[in-house]
């Protein structure tokens, strides 16, 4: 996911550096941030709050320690199943008859366009650059944990989507919150329902929306240089409302195919640039590790590294959110749990995968600095982060340690960040929709409201120093998280029964591999 | 013993000409029933927005009554009409997999297709759906020019 609130607000801030700019948006914008920041702001603080004494915020606990719980309940699932998943996403266990439907391949790519964004390409080295190397181990950790915590809610998204009569299906977190809750006697489930729906349309026009348009023109400003914000917002509102008003499909299949295309160039650039430094390998594992463990001199140490891991695999692959589960509710399967079983494979690709490539690669082209006295990493001037090669961080310290080997990548980097872009707003576009028809009813008037409120905020989120904005809405996604994970706890009974059955009847044959 | 001849229309005039052939093949068989198939083009390995996955049953369901009625139906018609036992299915997939899955399926003894011709740089990269069901089919492919 592409949540990267100290980021953004650098971001933002530079983008009105220019003082024609700047001029403009003094005044009104300011008085609009700062009557936001201070509704807000008790909201932002809560869901962001560490844990007394360190700098651990609870929300992060709150996903890890579902994952974890989730992990051990289904018997690490995520292993046990992950070639089955594989499987799946092969299409082994498809009928031919189904031919036509929403291939278990195509619910995942659709889902991993949604999650693999700068999250894997600047969140990563933001956790490296401030929690070292060791921070990746936590990450790998938090991500495979994750895994469960997808598998949880995926397959309860399926299982409890409705379908309607004209064959199109709405899915996720409010209907399996209303529907199960109902099912299995408990109260409740409905005040889940609109509380997730709320969260969720936030968390969509934020940071799903807004944080994404921002960071594309920072991207397109770095490369043609400064410009109005509201240019590219028009501009990327424009694209997206002929996306998912006008059903321009053309776009977004283009964006479709290109996005996955970038997301393999990106992990194979980062594996060409491994394979340069091979010699090197073992000892980049050996930071990763002695660091996971003692911090290699890091501010805050070992815990310092687990804070930034499992942080930023958190944000990145959304495990726990919910998100997923209105991506993957569209497939038409007999057994909803196999759509689990396949969204295993997101936090895999997304954190284990892509994420410690992006670590591996800052880490192998030596761009955090080691004092050679010590062996330890150097503190910045300011002492909250590693000092790097010309002070880079975030997006700009990937781009510089990809270009030590291509000194044309960030070009190709800015331009995956702007499509990362694109394919995330899109996909968070239909995940408000969904939470929005939930609140308001499906219609088409209801829905085009809900697609015009959504292309407006392009633009805003484009243009305007929004900082407090984006805040409160990172916020909202993560408060997401709180209500489903809440809702997850009492509905993963209903999960291990389905796993149970489906176990069984793998094991004696019934179900089996079509041959194609 | 019932000859099954599979019959693969692509709902351009090349299948007419697949027809007229095996109509023609069959009137010379004792027993002989003809299966219309017509395959609707799709991957399970493309790139979709969740929109387009919402919505991709009712499409399915679309195109598969589109293809019946417009092609495979009025073909399938036309043939029991002039006296031919004649069946008609509708699937997706790999043109020439499914094509080739269904006459297996079906117990067919032979496929009749029209030469279809694919765009200049997918027919060089890949080949055309004919080609490939002419080096991969499990039973002899006749097609027509």
């Amino acid at each position: 996911m592409t949540m990267f609130r100290n980021l953004s607000l650098a971001a933002i801030a530079s983008m009105f550096a220019s003082p024609v700019l700047a001029q403009d948006a003094t005044g009104l914008d300011d008085r609009i941030n700062q009557a936001f920041a201070d509704f807000t702001g008790p909201f932002v603080s809560f869901i962001f709050a560490p844990f007394p004494g360190t700098g651990f915020p609870w929300i992060v606990g709150w996903l890890v320690v579902a994952a974890t719980v989730f992990s051990l309940y289904f018997a690490f699932v995520q292993f046990r199943f992950f070639g089955h998943a594989i499987s799946l996403v092969k299409g082994d266990y498809s009928d031919p008859n189904d031919a036509g439907e929403v291939s278990h391949f195509q619910a995942l790519a659709t889902a991993l366009s949604g999650t693999v964004g700068l999250g894997n390409i600047a969140g990563v080295a933001v956790a490296v650059g401030i929690g070292g190397p060791g921070a990746t181990f936590w990450m790998i950790v938090a991500g495979l944990l994750g895994m469960a915590s997808k598998f949880t809610e995926c397959t309860l998204g399926v299982k409890y989507r409705n379908e309607y009569e004209d064959g199109t299906v709405s899915g996720g977190p409010m209907y399996y919150m209303s529907k199960g809750f109902n099912e299995l006697g408990l109260p409740g489930g409905k005040i889940l329902a609109v509380l997730f729906s709320i969260f969720c349309i936030l968390g969509a026009l934020g940071g799903g929306n807004m944080f994404q348009a921002n960071q594309a023109h920072q991207q397109i400003a770095g490369i043609v240089g400064d410009f109005p914000g509201w240019i590219t917002g028009l501009i990327f509102a424009g694209i997206v409302f002929a996306v998912i008003v006008g059903g321009l499909k053309s776009i977004a299949r283009v964006t479709e195919k290109v996005v996955p295309f970038m997301g393999i160039m990106y992990v194979l650039a980062a594996l060409v640039i491994i394979i340069m430094h091979a010699d090197q390998i073992g000892w980049a594992f050996g930071q990763i590790f002695a660091g996971a463990f003692t911090g290699l001199g890091v501010a805050g140490g070992m815990v310092g590294a687990l804070i930034q891991g499992f942080r930023r695999a958190a944000f990145s692959n959304e495990a726990g959110v919910g998100s997923a589960a209105i991506a993957h509710s569209a497939v038409r399967t007999k057994e909803p749990i196999t759509e689990g079983f396949v969204s295993l494979l997101e936090p895999f690709i997304d954190t284990v995968v892509i994420c410690t490539m992006t670590a591996l690669v800052i880490i192998i082209t030596q761009q955090l600095i080691v004092d050679p006295e010590t062996g330890n990493y150097m503190l910045n001037e300011a002492g909250n982060a590693i000092a790097t090669v010309d002070g880079n961080s975030g997006v700009s310290l990937t781009s510089a340690a990809f270009a030590s080997a291509f000194g044309w990548f960030p070009y190709v980097l800015a331009v995956a960040v702007v499509l990362f872009a694109f394919s995330t707003m899109i996909s968070w576009s239909y995940y408000g929709l969904k939470a929005w028809t939930y609140l308001f009813g499906e219609g088409h008037t209801t829905e085009l409201v809900f697609k015009v409120i959504f292309c407006v905020f392009v633009v805003i989120g484009a243009a305007a120093n929004l900082g407090p904005v984006i805040d409160f809405s990172d916020a909202a996604i993560f408060a997401m998280a709180v209500v489903n994970v809440f809702a997850l706890y009492f509905l993963m009974k209903v999960v291990r029964q389905e796993l149970a059955s489906y176990a069984g009847r793998l094991k004696s044959g019934e179900i089996r591999k079509f041959s194609h | 013993m019932t000859t099954k001849i599979v019959i693969g229309l692509d709902g351009t005039e090349t299948g007419e000409r697949a027809i007229a052939f095996a109509k023609d093949l069959a009137a010379r068989i004792s027993s002989c029933e003809l299966l219309v198939v017509y395959v609707i083009e799709w991957s399970p390995f493309t790139f979709q927005t969740p929109e387009e996955n919402a919505q991709r049953h009712k499409r399915r369901e679309e195109e598969i009554e589109l293809a019946t009625t417009r092609i495979v139906t009025p073909a399938v018609d036309a043939l029991n009409a002039a006296g031919f036992t004649a069946h008609g299915i509708v699937r997706h997939g790999d043109v020439a997999e499914t094509l080739n899955a269904i006459t297996v399926e079906n117990g067919g003894n032979q496929i009749v297709v029209g030469r279809a011709s694919a765009d200049g740089f997918k027919k060089r990269l890949f080949g055309s759906s004919t080609q490939n069901l002419v080096m991969h089919a499990d039973v002899p492919v006749t097609v027509v020019n």
